[in-house]
């Protein structure tokens, strides 16, 4: 663990990253006290530029903008991780059994895997939401249900790999349960690969959840960054600031949990990361 | 006649996608709140109380669920996916009308991202020491999470608000009745900033996927022979390690089909584009469920087609997978 973690902090792009990273969750921690009062109030006159009054402008309505950033960070983070976990959850349980029992089981769970890995995740997850009905809640389920198919691989290839090996063996020949191998001798042993892959996979729901929003399938009475850049659009002939600094909020979160990702990809899996 | 009987081979294994398909739409259909009529006629409230009970009666909503999917596999197999009464027409039509846009904006989208990625990690991968490297690597990982719609918006406001050098939205000048080679260019000049904010996360892929694979490459031992008998570092890896290399990004490329679809609906949503991701935004701003529904089956449907295509890709370059 220790060797783990000087390798991370010796890649210098992965420190970059973890800094980024905590200095949004320093925002999302103290947006509170920063900016009092809900972030849908209005808070001056409407489209001031930034730099003025409001660091970074006011919108159409009197928003402020920076507000509005602060607190949808923590819509963003939310998301992201709560659809990750969910999907590492889903992808987990149906990539151990297959990997576990082998067989038929892993032939039709495998295909149902590479069937949901074809179609295209983005637009299964719009229709999910529209289904649902736009809520945090529906977002988390429709970006995790496009987004297990991964981890299963995954974790069914670890198993795979991990079958035969004497401890494993050892475990049901002491008549351990499937479901006790499985979750507690297994899964455990591929840890550090998920924590990889899944922290790569954040970016990712969170880039997913900026597009969702922006085509007005967020939660209308959750401040989030696709939100304010959709509300932003019809005036970004004269106010592009209303625009611009929710996208780079999203493109620093991202890049930040990426390289985070790919530093523990390096860490935790020396021999595999080769890129 | 080996290719075709491959061909028939992977045809034969696209039906049960299909089949899939058709199985989830059927799903989502029941999933939703509400009757399944009120879904299918787009809950607007558009429909009119005898169209309601004619849909209840089309589909058998009144029957035993086993009775209603196989009604609903009838009619999808006779791609009857249904009317949109906020469009006044059929679902199909919509669609294919739409097609066409999508596919040239996505089609471009995606060469540019396949050829310029390509050459980007090549690039990167043969100058490991030099300042390439870095640059190509830190450009990769920000394109990698930047948002393509947001991408979008900052183009029009630099170079269609500010310098005015583009147009900001459209398939072409409205009014303008150009013909030939000016109607192209007018295309063309429309199409830059969509085709760009869309490929550019794709590009990213490409280019890490392919500087990895030419580093895996180098490697090995037939590259060690090409530069004993005295190729030029050039012929090396144009002549040998390209196509080795290409595999694996051919490979992505067939797995991000489906994304880039996803993708180009938000794009077309920022640039106005005329195509199926309009369709489907405007489809979402009217709950017109059933709509975009049909948006998912077709373009399901067309990532099969896609992934077909990658496939044929794959056996004329590496010819050994063909069995």
């Amino acid at each position: 663990m220790r060797a783990a973690l000087q390798r991370f902090a010796r890649n210098r792009l992965a420190v970059f990253g973890a800094c980024v990273l905590l200095g949004l969750l320093i925002l999302v921690v103290t947006s509170p006290l920063v900016f009092p009062g809900d972030p849908f109030r209005l808070a001056g006159k409407p489209l001031q530029p930034p730099g003025q009054a409001f660091v970074l402008g006011t919108d159409t309505l009197g928003r402020d903008v920076a507000a509005g950033i602060a607190y949808g960070a923590r819509t963003s983070l939310l998301i992201g991780v709560g659809s990750t976990l969910s999907a590492i959850l889903f992808g987990s349980i149906v990539g151990g059994i297959a990997g576990y029992y082998r067989g038929g089981v892993e032939i039709v769970l495998m295909r149902v895997t590479e069937f949901f890995q074809t179609i295209p995740a983005f637009v299964l997850a719009i229709l999910i939401v529209a289904i649902l009905s736009p809520s945090v809640p529906s977002e988390i389920i429709a970006i995790a249900a496009v987004s297990w198919p991964g981890i299963a691989r995954l974790v069914r290839g670890e198993f795979v790999a991990l079958g035969g090996r004497e401890f494993v063996q050892a475990c049901a020949g002491l008549g351990a349960s499937d479901a006790r191998i499985i979750f507690h001798h297994m899964l455990p042993n591929c840890a550090s690969s998920i924590i990889a892959v899944g922290s790569l996979l954040i970016g990712t729901s969170i880039l997913t959840e900026a597009g969702l929003s922006f085509l007005g399938l967020g939660d209308p009475n959750v401040m989030s960054w696709g939100l304010i850049i959709s509300a932003g659009r019809a005036v970004l002939r004269s106010a592009w600031w209303i625009c611009t600094f929710p996208g780079v909020a999203i493109l620093l979160t991202v890049l930040g949990v990426n390289l985070v990702g790919d530093g523990l990809n390096e860490a935790l899996n020396p021999k595999l990361a080769r890129r | 006649m080996r290719l075709f009987r491959y061909l028939g081979h992977r045809l034969l294994l696209a039906v049960p996608v299909i089949l899939g398909i058709v199985v989830l739409n059927f799903f989502l259909i029941h999933l939703a709140p509400g009757d399944a009529a009120s879904v299918l006629a787009g809950e607007s409230g558009a429909a009119t109380p005898e169209y309601m009970a004619l849909l209840r009666h089309k589909f058998g909503l009144d029957q035993p669920l086993s009775t209603q999917f196989f009604v609903y596999l009838l009619n999808m197999a006779h791609l009857d996916l249904g009317y949109s009464f906020r469009n006044d027409s059929p679902v199909v039509t919509l669609i294919l009308d739409r097609l066409g846009p999508t596919l040239l904006l996505m089609g471009t989208a995606f060469a540019v991202a396949l050829v310029c990625g390509t050459l980007l990690g090549l690039v990167a991968a043969t100058g490991r020491r030099t300042w390439r490297d870095p640059v190509i690597s830190v450009m990769s990982l920000v394109a990698y999470a930047t948002p393509g719609f947001w991408l979008g918006l900052m183009m029009i406001v630099v170079f269609a608000i500010r310098l005015a050098w583009l147009p900001t939205s459209g398939l072409d000048t409205v009014g303008a009745d150009n013909e030939g080679w000016d109607e192209v260019i007018d295309v063309a000049r429309h199409m830059v900033m969509p085709a760009v904010s869309l490929s550019l996360f794709y590009l990213a892929v490409y280019t890490r996927v392919m500087r990895a694979s030419v580093l895996e490459q180098t490697g090995m031992d037939y590259v060690v022979t090409a530069r004993a008998k005295g190729q030029t570092e050039v012929g090396v890896m144009l002549g040998h390690v390209l196509r080795n290399a290409l595999l694996p990004v051919v490979t992505m490329a067939g797995v991000q089909a489906g994304n880039l679809i996803g993708g180009s609906i938000v794009v077309e949503t920022v640039f106005g584009w005329p195509g199926i991701g309009t369709l489907a935004f405007n489809a979402l701003q009217s709950r017109d469920l059933n709509l975009l529904l049909g948006i998912f089956f077709v373009s399901a449907c067309l990532v099969v087609v896609v992934n077909l295509v990658v496939d044929l890709i794959y056996t004329s370059l590496d010819p050994r997978i063909e069995r």
